[in-house]
């Protein structure tokens, strides 16, 4: 069955197209994409006074399966995707068993392609059983089906390690992600190390545990001539050297999450656990810096960190709930009305960092592109829909968000996955 | 004048005026603890839960006895017998204790913002009773108290904090206070207890003690917790000694009759020097004393008050 959208106002930040154009699809892929296209051999859905880009891609989710289903499984996660408007996601390695053979990989494949919605891309661990003590079998993973590799919540410690992982990840080209933080300066740390840590008394974790490992990563991938991606970044130090090393041509991309461009620790105030999550919600000085370096071109992704955990767990003191917020129903709709309609960044900048750049990063060649050839992952956004944050109707298995009641203008509308429609439902 | 708190959680959320109204009813309570009959019965018929998820002499025994002394009845939580032990959650456990009508919960816990949980989900007085290294508001209380009772003032007084700031919900309570009240108050302390962040409380930070003494009207000396040293506070505790001790020799550089205050429990000969604790000038036993009748203050403006009962 054929697929005609008609009368979007397509962006396509790789192409530089901006126009009203129709888009037809057929097999899951674009076929054709024109001003005007005539058939009525399509289904048609009509996109005036909407936006179509290129499928959204988020880079940075935990989908909880194997081992903690409870939380989140991949068609649930799979479901919070399409509806957020995302059409591919990561999912990072820290499952039960962790992601680090060939055999887990297989079965987080096998369970996307039965019940999930949404491409899902598993990202296999640096180290065996996220330890930091022995690589796993990186080309085997790939050839699995591994997307790229990260230790992401265990970061790797020991930079010898770490510089092997970036030396071998050279022989397939492949990604390696950091989750930043030097343990030994974050240990027991709750919330951002600053003025309302200590008003409040929860044990800080400083700039420094993120700055020092951005910059050793940096220093590694050099060396090594690595492809490097810093996850989440958060604080002005490690923003400055990501920076720097742009400019050095070393291959080094980075990462915001809307919880970091959106909030600062000044909302900890409340204790409320929705809001603690690792990295921290930063100083408002931080949270200024990231803006700017989204504006800038240092920030290349935003991605969600979605990170579900069930109500009870995060019900409790303060020191005892997990770190985490479930982004992904809320990251497009809080972008669009705090940054693209107050006009801190463009439209066309938005979907470059959350469909082009992911693509180009990760080596998705017919992805977060729109052209005939290209698969048929399209997100589809109204600019003009208001909508209030009701975890509630998340179709995550979690709640923890702590946007709820914000309202927001511009939400994702239709989002359709290798030429089918997978949302709305 | 009306008391429109509803639970006591800390400092930083009262005004100044709500201060010197717990302050002066304290005076008032101050006298009935010296009767042969040490009881009124202002609270009679009010029941309170005393839950100490911590250990505590002072804290707990003066609370208890300020709610007997106002004729309320008290339950002591005891921590090893409870559910907590077989993995109940804190809201479980307040929930289940809840059931139960109390009128108010006294809550002590070692995690930051526990009362404040706690006080998002019951319907009962919550009082804090130390929580983490956030806020001990009935010390910082009984501390002005003492100040007053001693100095006859408070604003304008300068009073110096000796130790581990950053871990100590007694100093922070006693920096909002202080500041609330118009004291001048420094902080004095080793640089990784001592955050230069605390001056955006209105306070100032010296880490040198023998500059920072010089004229004080108070020292107030905080507990070291040993092992602040395995974290890499600082190099040992004898180099803590040396440094920041209050001993006769640096007490001499204070304002003639500075008083010396410490919330206990006293690590003797380490932070406070023996002679000093039990000097003319330590007003440490007085400021246990004075405990009482701050809380029998709390207790009665929080859940006593005629005013109380006809507004509701």
């Amino acid at each position: 069955m054929r697929l005609l959208i008609k009368n979007g106002r397509v962006i396509d930040p790789s192409s530089g197209t901006d126009e009203t154009l129709d888009i037809l699809i057929e097999k899951g892929k674009i076929v054709d994409l024109k001003p005007k296209i005539n058939t009525d051999k399509a289904r048609i859905i009509d996109a005036s006074r909407l936006v179509v880009a290129p499928g959204f891609i988020d880079m940075h989710t935990h989908l909880r399966e194997p081992g903690q289903e409870y939380k989140e499984t991949i068609r649930t996660g799979s479901l919070a995707a399409a509806k957020g408007g995302f059409t591919s996601i990561l999912c990072m390695p820290n499952t039960e068993p962790v992601n680090d053979n060939r055999g887990v990989t297989e079965y987080m494949l096998s369970q996307a392609k039965k019940e999930a919605v949404v491409n899902v891309f598993p990202i296999a661990s640096i180290s065996r059983g996220q330890k930091g003590e022995e690589l796993t079998d990186i080309a085997d993973l790939l050839d699995a089906g591994a997307i790229a590799f990260s230790d992401d919540g265990q970061p790797v410690q020991n930079s010898h390690l770490m510089r092997r992982a970036l030396e071998y990840s050279k022989l397939m080209n492949t990604l390696i992600i950091d989750h930043c933080e030097d343990k030994n300066l974050s240990q027991g740390g709750l919330m951002h190390e600053g003025h309302y840590s200590y008003l409040l008394g929860l044990k800080g974790i400083p700039d420094s545990s993120e700055e020092i490992i951005v910059a050793r990563d940096i220093i590694l991938a050099e060396k090594a001539d690595a492809r490097l991606h810093i996850a989440h970044l958060s604080v002005k130090g490690a923003i400055n050297l990501v920076k720097q090393a742009k400019k050095r041509k070393i291959k080094v991309t980075a990462e915001a999450t809307p919880h970091h461009l959106l909030l600062d620790d000044s909302y900890l105030e409340s204790y409320d656990t929705n809001l603690k999550v690792n990295p921290p919600l930063r100083s408002k000085e931080n949270v200024q810096a990231l803006i700017e370096a989204l504006q800038e071109g240092v920030v290349d992704v935003i991605a969600t960190d979605h990170a579900p955990h069930a109500p009870d767990e995060k019900d409790v003191e303060f020191d005892k709930a997990p770190f985490g917020i479930n982004g992904l129903e809320t990251a497009v709709s809080l972008i669009l009305d705090r940054l693209v309609n107050k006009n801190v960044i463009s439209l066309k900048r938005f979907i470059e960092m959350i469909s082009t750049n992911p693509a180009r990063i990760l080596g998705l060649k017919n992805k977060g592109k729109i052209e005939i050839g290209a698969d048929a992952d399209l997100t589809i956004l109204n600019l003009y829909r208001e909508t209030v944050v009701d975890v509630d109707n998340f179709k995550s298995k979690s709640r923890n968000n702590p946007f709820h009641n914000w309202k927001l203008k511009g939400a994702p509308a239709i989002t359709i996955v290798r030429g089918k429609k997978v949302y709305p439902f | 004048m009306a008391f429109k708190q509803k639970h006591l959680l800390g400092i930083q959320s009262l005004t100044p005026s709500e201060i010197n109204t717990i302050l002066s009813t304290a005076e008032s309570f101050l006298e009935i603890s010296t009767r042969e009959v040490k009881k009124v019965p202002i609270l009679r018929g009010k029941t309170i839960i005393n839950l100490f998820f911590e250990p505590s002499t002072r804290t707990r025994s003066s609370f208890e006895l300020a709610a007997k002394r106002l004729s309320a009845d008290i339950v002591n939580f005891n921590l090893t017998g409870s559910s907590v032990v077989k993995g109940e959650s804190l809201k479980d456990t307040i929930l289940n204790l809840e059931a139960m009508n109390p009128d108010a919960l006294i809550i002590r816990h070692s995690c930051a913002g526990a009362p404040n949980f706690i006080s998002t989900f019951c319907r009962s007085h919550v009082i804090n009773a130390g929580d983490g290294s956030h806020e001990h508001p009935t010390q910082a209380l009984l501390d002005a108290f003492t100040i007053k009772q001693e100095k006859k003032k408070i604003e304008g007084l300068k009073i110096v904090i000796v130790g581990d700031i950053l871990h100590s919900r007694v100093a922070r309570s006693n920096i909002f206070l202080l500041k609330k009240l118009g004291a001048k108050t420094i902080l004095v302390g080793p640089p990784p207890l001592l955050p230069v962040e605390f001056k955006n409380f209105g306070v100032e930070i010296d880490y040198d003690f023998d500059q920072a003494i010089a004229g004080a009207d108070v020292i107030m000396m905080l507990r070291i917790q040993l092992e602040r040293q395995k974290n890499i506070y600082f190099p040992s505790i004898r180099e803590y000694r040396n440094l920041y001790s209050l001993t006769k020799k640096r007490y001499k550089n204070a304002k003639k009759n500075a008083i010396i205050m410490h919330p206990g429990p006293i690590n003797r000969g380490v932070e406070l020097s023996t002679d000093l604790a039990d000097s003319a000038e330590s007003v440490i036993l007085k400021q246990v004393e004075n405990g009482i009748a701050v809380r029998m203050a709390v207790l009665y403006l929080l859940l006593g008050g005629k005013e109380r009962e006809t507004a509701d």
